[in-house]
């Protein structure tokens, strides 16, 4: 008869090294760790292949008869599409350089999610059938037969990456990951095989304008209400012009900030910068969203959702694009946008009509993005502000993977956080957790749905971890970002590791310190939290 | 009184152990993970390249300090939490995510071995026992408000995702009652 099992038989403590190797360890489908499979009528669509109702923790993931040859089949396109992904198989040596840096190793502890690892799970299929040692030698030269198993797996750690980049960063040759995750989440897909966070938000974005799925009147809707908000707190009235032809700036932002607290308040900031500057600028009902869940999953969607913005641009027949505070938006934009588009003779070399700076960075893509805007404003004073309005702020700063580490912007953010807060409260997180070293999320990349808590907790620990100790250290309030999804997905993060730290876009704090000539006496902040040496007129009107 | 100079010397007896107890303890914690993370949880020193091992070593200092009458007992339920909060998203069951406490009782147990027979420590070691059942049931206590936690986070993030289409409804107080910042 079996014996009950000890503490230590329980979890498994075992001094050895493991009877298996990695690719006989099969990949379990833990709840909480996954996302679930996409519904079949946001497949049907956006025109994906297989749609049907299945089914992680299923074992048959009804996998069209021809999988193989389709998996294989996309694997070779793509090996001569990209030479980067010929070049990101071939040359890594294994030295484990990137192995201890991704967020969800540190997290999870599970070795799959060392990135050196989680490429090979690419890479071992990619040496089987697409290098002669891998055809002759199997397992002996790393290389594995595909099987429906390693589908599974593929699935379960390609969407436990967030394509942050942090792992390029330490990688001697530069592999990048991130590239390497699209497309093998490509491959995935073209079985039908896709998560439904993303595909959900990817359908409606395509459908109606939007992630969230709003309508044009939904939208303007929101946008006014905003604005009414301004009006209420600061006395200040900030029209949000939208569709207007003509306008010399056209403003993009991601629906988050819109429909989404703490996004919101961001962009009631925006408004008042905008009325602030007399700026001539419009939004637009057709490209209302920014950010792009389609580039999460294949580059081909990432281009389809994009094309609105350019065309728009076209349409309302402005001069250049400002961008709102967004990560993967941004990278989007800057690094895609302009290859897949280009070139861009429609639009004009990006000039603030307040100062006359040049931004010549976003001479090919003609989109500019918000920090380095106002950042600008500032360094030609013409912002008038008052610090003490964020006295209740006590900050440090989130580098989000994509604006930081993927495009540089780790100084405009820094320089206006330091010109809207008063001395001596915004304090830096560790030098390896922030600018190019930045832990990202951990919710990233379509990822950020409610089902997969578990690991999205995991993968944000490391972030947790550094902004618990500036909140122990420094008495740290609240954590600024300039990305719509970590405003989204940090709150829940920060609530769950530490509770006393909220999130809050730099603009916001831009808002909340502008001074106007005509406002009204300030006693809230944008989120009507009574503002240092208000708090008792707040606490005595509670009373009432 | 006999008995309390007993129970006075097997508690010294456990503070002098204290550093090998902890190595121990950390040690059986840190063997649940694969090897190869193993190796990188106990090379690791920097407490933000290595936060599983920072947060599990804070907590395990915490939680033998307070039961070797270092530090006072109200402080149990936050160094529980600072290594549950980790098992009880890292493990796929409550028995996993909590095993680590009757971990100590058999370290304990090997530690105390030569006194173990002696009749004159029965009585304490008896006493000393219960407390870590005690500690254990504590820790369930603890998993289940940390489940609870991630569940009202997932809510609270659901509303968030369209807040400001609630406040436009004007629905934003009554929903908005976020999880309190209270650990």
């Amino acid at each position: 008869m079996a014996k009950l099992p000890t503490p230590a038989e329980l979890i498994q403590i075992n001094y050895q090294m493991p009877s298996k190797g990695w690719m006989d360890l099969k990949a379990e489908m833990r709840p909480g760790y996954y996302v679930n499979a996409a519904a079949p009528k946001w497949m049907q669509m956006i025109d994906y292949p297989f749609p049907r109702a299945w089914n992680v923790a299923d074992e048959d993931w009804q996998l069209p008869e021809d999988w193989k040859e389709r998996v294989l089949q996309g694997m070779e396109d793509r090996l001569q599409r990209f030479r980067s992904l010929k070049l990101f198989f071939d040359i890594c040596v294994r030295c484990g350089a990137c192995a201890d840096k991704c967020h969800f190793f540190l997290g999870t502890g599970d070795p799959k999610n060392m990135p050196v690892l989680r490429a090979e799970l690419l890479r071992s299929v990619y040496r089987r059938y697409f290098k002669t040692a891998g055809k002759l030698l199997g397992e002996l030269a790393g290389a594995r037969d595909l099987t429906d198993d390693v589908i599974k797996e593929w699935f379960y750690y390609l969407y436990q990456c967030t394509i942050c980049r942090r792992c390029s960063v330490f990688c001697p040759y530069g592999i990048d990951m991130a590239e390497m995750t699209i497309l093998g989440r490509e491959l995935l897909a073209s079985v039908g095989i896709n998560i439904d966070w993303a595909l959900a938000s990817v359908a409606q974005c395509y459908d109606k304008g939007s992630h969230i799925g709003a309508t044009p009147q939904a939208f303007k809707d929101m946008v006014d209400f905003l604005a009414e908000e301004n009006e209420r707190i600061t006395g200040i009235t900030t029209p949000c012009p939208v569709n207007r032809k003509g306008a010399e700036i056209l403003f993009v932002v991601p629906s988050g900030d819109y429909f989404a607290d703490p996004g919101s308040y961001t962009f009631m900031g925006y408004l008042l910068l905008f009325k602030y500057l007399d700026l001539d600028f419009t939004m637009s009902t057709y490209a209302a969203e920014g950010g792009n869940f389609g580039w999460f999953i294949s580059h081909e969607m990432g281009k389809r959702l994009n094309a609105k913005i350019y065309e728009e641009a076209k349409r309302l027949k402005v001069k250049w694009i400002l961008g709102g505070e967004c990560g993967h938006m941004w990278r989007v934009c800057n690094q895609y946008m302009p290859t897949w588009w280009g070139p861009i003779d429609f639009l004009e070399e990006p000039v603030s009509p307040i100062t006359g700076t040049k931004f010549e960075n976003a001479k090919v893509h003609k989109m500019v993005h918000i920090s380095e805007f106002t950042a600008d404003l500032f360094k030609h004073g013409k912002l008038k502000v008052d610090p003490q309005r964020n006295a209740h702020i006590k900050l440090t700063f989130h580098d989000s993977c994509n604006t930081s580490r993927g495009m540089g912007i780790f100084e405009e953010p820094r320089y206006i956080i330091n010109q809207v807060l008063p001395e001596g409260h915004f304090f830096e997180m560790p030098p390896n957790t922030i600018r190019e070293k930045t832990f990202c999320c951990g919710s990233s990349s379509g990822i950020n749905a409610n089902e997969n808590m578990d690991i999205r907790m995991l993968g944000g620990l490391p972030r947790a971890n550094a902004v618990k100790y500036v909140h122990e250290k420094y008495g740290v309030n609240h954590l600024g970002c300039i990305c719509a999804l970590d405003r989204a997905t940090l709150p829940t993060l920060l609530q769950y590791w530490v509770p006393e730290v909220e999130i809050t876009g730099i603009t916001e704090l831009v808002g909340n310190a502008l001074v106007f000539d005509d406002e009204i006496e300030r006693t809230t902040d944008l989120r009507d939290r009574p503002l240092a040496g208000f708090e008792e007129a707040d606490e005595e009107e509670g009373a009432e | 009184m006999p008995e309390k100079n007993v129970a006075m010397a097997l508690n010294d007896l456990l503070l002098q152990k204290k550093s090998d107890i902890l190595d121990r303890w950390r040690d059986q914690v840190f063997a649940s993970y694969a090897p190869e993370t193993v190796r990188f949880l106990r090379s690791q020193k920097d407490r933000f390249a290595n936060p599983i091992a920072y947060q599990l070593n804070r907590g395990l200092t915490g939680i033998l300090e307070v039961f070797l009458e270092e530090a006072e007992a109200e402080q149990i339920m936050g160094h529980l939490d600072e290594v549950i909060r980790l098992k009880a998203i890292q493990e796929a069951s409550p028995s996993r995510a909590l095993a680590f406490l009757f971990l100590l009782k058999t370290i304990i147990r090997e530690e105390l071995a030569p006194q173990a027979n002696d009749p004159a420590f029965a009585a304490e070691l008896s006493e000393l026992e219960s407390r870590l059942d005690g500690l254990a049931l504590l820790g369930f206590d603890v998993f289940m408000q940390r489940r609870e936690r991630l569940h009202e986070v997932r809510v609270s993030e659901i509303k968030r995702k369209v807040g400001a289409l609630l406040r436009r409804l004007g629905m934003g107080d009554e929903f908005f009652e976020e999880p309190s910042g209270e650990e």
